[in-house]
């Protein structure tokens, strides 16, 4: 043991004085680790072979919030955190598969549950401190332990139970589950293995959640990512700099990342990404509007743009079904006696234009959903579930036979009244920040006013949205959108489970509030501890028939995943999965003769 | 008379333009909430006299516009059919002033229809909401300008006439209001109220606030006359004689400040259609779908509107005319004022 640890000083001193050298010599310098040990097992990536160098500019809205993996919340953060470091088994964002990463191989026991993953050997971090099972263990170690409150820990209790983990060798680590857990080894993606020699001190003083603020000096931050810290500008950017020690390589045999340096400019806010992105400050930009992707692709000067096609936001409305008991106010008792019709939400679905949402949302660049599975999820979605096109006669039928009727205004216009003659009146959230949702939300006030019902929009800003939806639970309904970040259907089990924190319509129950919830809670559970991808399928596939039958969210659209990069940047393919167009950073590269052009 | 001749040309002016604006059913080709979903952010439709083989028409027509093959928003025209524009004729059914149910409008198309200013987001005519917008707009001007010369005029006249710690008292809260960033206080306000707000309710919750924010200045002004006018020598000629404070306030005093009311009325008619237009474009104002001048231009927020479709700027065009009117009014009743005044002091100014 004292020998090892003797050893890794040493180790650690050398690299340290290489890297001092390194910084000497500029970083004009070939950026690779001078020793090149025979024992280093690369990931050899296909694709086309890049070219080394330059710089690539991105922009985000709004500074991230941290660059510490087990505090981060927000997406900036997360976008950063994604090319800092790296986890054991990834998602493939093309092919929606896992594949090998820092593990090379992995085995499930036949019981399916012992995980034996193997990690590759003579890997470094980007502080060039070798990787082992040790910096494993310590990871999870961290992500289970309850007053560290890592955001990861949730995705690590099966069946009530811890995840155990075990070193078997310095490769080698056992994950050892108390019940099957369908997810398989994608469980491992987004699990970012931290550097045990950085984190440890912090961990056992408890300070573990306040470090990684992006002023972080680059000696004192590692991860496993492309990508290290290199300078934060408070307010304007941060910029990345090679990880020398990146364990990838192109099939040619040279090292990725191809670029020197990474930048994350902060801007306000969507339009400004744009401007920034068309007067070429920026070299590739994602999450575009429609409207935005057809005011650049109009306008299209040394960049191309891409629809990549449908991705995995969904897009619904959903009515307020808590139930708050004596506090309730009466009108919102009335109101809730509506929405708690399933015909009333039934004839609501039937009457939305989604064709006319896409259409005038997203200009074309979407579809139109029926269900939780959005379009660009490859696997998931039930084709059986029946897609009725819009139909108010339906709706009128069935607000019929929830025994709603209707009295006739002076001017011709009709007024829902429920069975007891009181007019069908209520109110819709939508996020003030968000253009696209509040659009929607008119079209279906318009759609709704041909029923007769009267609806108001009340565009909020979304934080104290979310407050009333989940907290305070003052609302009549709300438009909203979620963006999976995988297609495995346990990625939102928190919305669907009725136990969930995000159980939007009602989150937070103690037991299911009706039948239907009941079932789908079965469903869920059930399929997470299911073996096969057919055994899973069939049950999800169930859970969606259920969903769709009793509309607790009336799905609305999906758009598509809108992204555009300049001509000089090759290997640019976005994919329809966060994040959509670093996913593949390290092979990103700069064209030759024109890596002038992006100063 | 060449000030009189100017009052009255603008007073012309602006009833004319008020009268298109109370009767926008009949100017108006259609509903403004009708969303024709087919045709979203529709460039204006030109008139045309000669059609696509070069024959000149008797009356004017405009061309269907359809989608440019493979576009989303880049419309062209469909010159297969003219569709020529028609007058008086039967529409959609509407209310003229509010009561009268009416079914006709100016003009029109048959089996098509016309966009002479294009549409918005949601295909609705522009032309129809900026008429109808118009009227939340003008009204909530009209309004909020009365309720606050209601209370300038009380304020002014009390704090003038009686004087002492009434004045004091009454000024000092007058410069508190003056020195209020509204802006943040309507921000705050709207904070407090119910989260949905029917569109009515909101509309005079909009007119009660403007008004009431913007009583200050007037109320100086009113002070200012009534201090001066109280020493006159007829108003304490009739004092002597035994006349209450009542009747010298209605009989004597209070007349003397219209010229000031007028000429403030006329200032502050545009500048409480301007605040109407910025609460409604940052979304405090009359909500959707009810159109307003502010509404119609708040989709300038957006980037993409901003630089693609032009036709929503024209808002803000024909708004000019107004305020042209309104501030031509001001000047000539000032102009009046002055010709009329005796001890030759300036009373009211256009500040």
């Amino acid at each position: 043991m004292r020998t090892a640890r003797a050893n890794f000083h040493c180790r650690s001193i050398l690299s340290g004085l290489l890297l001092f050298l390194l910084a000497l010599l500029g970083h004009r310098a070939p950026a690779f680790p001078p020793q090149k040990s025979t024992k280093e097992e690369l990931l050899v990536l296909p694709g086309e072979a890049g070219r080394s160098g330059g710089r690539l500019v991105v922009s985000l809205r709004g500074e991230p919030k941290t660059l510490n993996p087990l505090i981060a919340a927000d997406a900036r953060s997360r976008e950063v955190i994604g090319v800092m470091q790296a986890d054991l088994v990834h998602i493939n964002r093309a092919t929606q598969l896992t594949e090998p990463a820092l593990a090379k191989s992995w085995k499930i026991s036949p019981d399916g549950l012992t995980y034996t993953l193997v990690l590759r050997q003579g890997l470094k971090f980007s502080d060039g401190q070798p990787l082992n099972a040790d910096d494993v263990l310590f990871t999870f170690r961290v992500y289970l332990d309850e007053n560290v409150h890592a955001s990861q820990r949730d995705l690590l209790i099966v069946g009530g139970k811890p995840i155990a983990v075990r070193k078997v060798d310095a490769h080698t680590v056992v994950f050892q589950l108390v019940k099957t857990y369908g997810v398989g080894e994608r469980l491992f993606d987004g699990l970012a293995i931290l550097p045990r020699h950085l984190l440890e001190k912090p961990y056992q003083e408890g300070k573990l959640g306040q470090i990684g603020s992006l002023a972080t000096a680059a000696d004192q931050w590692a991860g496993l990512g492309p990508f290290r810290v290199k300078e934060y500008v408070a307010g304007q950017r941060l910029v990345l700099e090679r990880n020398p020690y990146y364990w990838k390589s192109d099939a040619k045999g040279n090292r990725l990342p191809y670029l020197d340096e990474l930048v994350f400019l902060f801007v306000p806010n969507a339009d400004a990404q744009v401007l920034k992105f068309q007067s070429g400050e920026t070299d590739v930009i994602s999450q575009l509007g429609a409207e935005n992707f057809s005011v650049l692709s109009r306008q299209q000067r040394g960049y191309t743009m891409v629809d990549a096609g449908p991705g995995l936001e969904y897009n619904f409305l959903f009515f307020n079904l808590n139930d708050a008991g004596d506090k309730t106010s009466p009108e919102m008792q009335w109101k809730q006696r509506w929405f708690r019709e399933v015909k009333f939400r039934q004839a609501v679905s039937a009457a939305v234009d989604r064709e006319a949402i896409v259409r005038l949302v997203y200009q074309g660049r979407g579809s139109a959903i029926w269900g939780l599975v959005a379009p660009g999820n490859r696997r998931w979605g039930n084709e059986r579930l029946a897609h009725p096109a819009r139909s108010l006669e339906r709706a009128r039928t069935l607000l019929k036979e929830a025994g709603f009727s209707w009295s006739n205004g002076p001017n011709g216009e009709s007024t829902l009244l429920d069975s007891s003659g009181k007019p069908v009146e209520f109110s819709i959230l939508t996020s003030s920040s968000n253009a696209d949702r509040a659009k929607m939300a008119a079209l279906i006030q318009d759609d709704l006013k041909q029923l007769g019902m009267r609806v108001q929009v009340v565009p909020l800003e979304f934080r104290s949205l979310l407050d009333r939806v989940t907290q305070s639970k003052e609302y009549d309904a709300c438009v909203m959108g979620i963006a999976s970040f995988d297609a495995d259907p346990n990625t939102d089990i928190n919305v669907w489970l009725s136990s969930g924190g995000t159980h939007l319509w009602n989150p937070s129950q103690a037991h299911p509030a009706t039948p239907w919830e009941a079932e789908i809670d079965r469903l869920f559970e059930e399929q997470m501890s299911a073996r096969t991808f057919e055994q899973r399928k069939k049950l999800f596939d169930r859970a969606q028939e259920v969903l769709a039958e009793n509309q607790p969210m009336i799905f609305l659209a999906s758009p598509n995943i809108l992204a555009g990069a300049k001509n000089s940047i090759g290997n640019f393919q976005p994919a329809v999965l966060e994040p959509y167009v670093l996913w593949n950073v390290e092979q990103l590269y700069l064209k030759m003769g024109t890596e002038n052009a992006t100063r | 008379m060449i000030v009189r001749r100017a009052f009255t040309r603008w007073l012309v002016a602006l009833a004319v333009l008020h009268g298109i604006v109370v009767c926008a059913g009949f100017f108006a080709p259609y509903d403004p909430v009708e969303q024709d979903r087919k045709n979203p952010y529709l460039p204006p439709m030109r008139l045309h006299l000669a059609d696509a083989h070069g024959h000149l028409h008797a009356r004017a027509f405009v061309y269907s516009l359809k989608l440019r093959e493979g576009s989303f928003d880049q419309y062209e025209e469909d010159t297969t059919e003219p569709h020529p524009v028609k007058f008086f004729l039967r529409g959609a059914r509407y209310r003229l002033l509010g009561f009268l149910p009416c079914q006709m409008r100016l003009f029109g198309v048959e089996n098509a229809r016309i966009y002479l200013l294009g549409t918005d987001a949601y295909g609705r005519d522009q032309l129809s909401r900026l008429l109808f917008g118009g009227q939340v707009s003008l009204l909530a001007g009209l309004l909020g300008a009365g309720i606050t010369l209601l209370i300038g005029l009380s304020v002014g006249s009390v704090a003038g006439y009686f004087g002492g710690w009434r004045d004091s008292l009454l000024m000092r809260v007058a410069e508190l209001f003056l020195a209020l960033p509204w802006l943040y206080l309507l921000f705050a306000l709207r904070a407090f109220l119910p989260l949905a707000v029917g569109p009515l309710k909101a509309f005079f919750l909009i007119i009660a606030v403007i008004g009431a924010v913007g009583w200050a200045r007037p109320a100086r002004l009113v002070r200012g006359v009534v201090l001066s006018a109280k020493e006159r020598d007829f108003v304490r000629a009739a004092r002597g004689f035994g006349a209450t404070n009542r009747y010298l306030l209605r009989r004597h005093i209070l007349p003397q400040t219209s010229s000031v009311l007028l000429t403030q009325a006329a200032i502050l008619i545009p500048q409480y259609v301007l605040a109407e237009m910025t609460l409604s474009f940052l979304g405090l104002g009359v909500p959707e779908p009810v159109p307003s001048w502010g509404n119609l231009l708040s989709s300038l927020q957006q980037y993409s509107v901003l630089v693609s479709y032009w036709w929503m700027y024209l808002p803000t065009v024909v708004m000019v005319p107004f305020f042209l009117g309104y501030l031509g009014l001001a000047s000539s009743l000032q102009e009046r004022g002055e010709t009329y005044k005796i001890e030759g002091r300036s009373v009211g100014s256009l500040t």
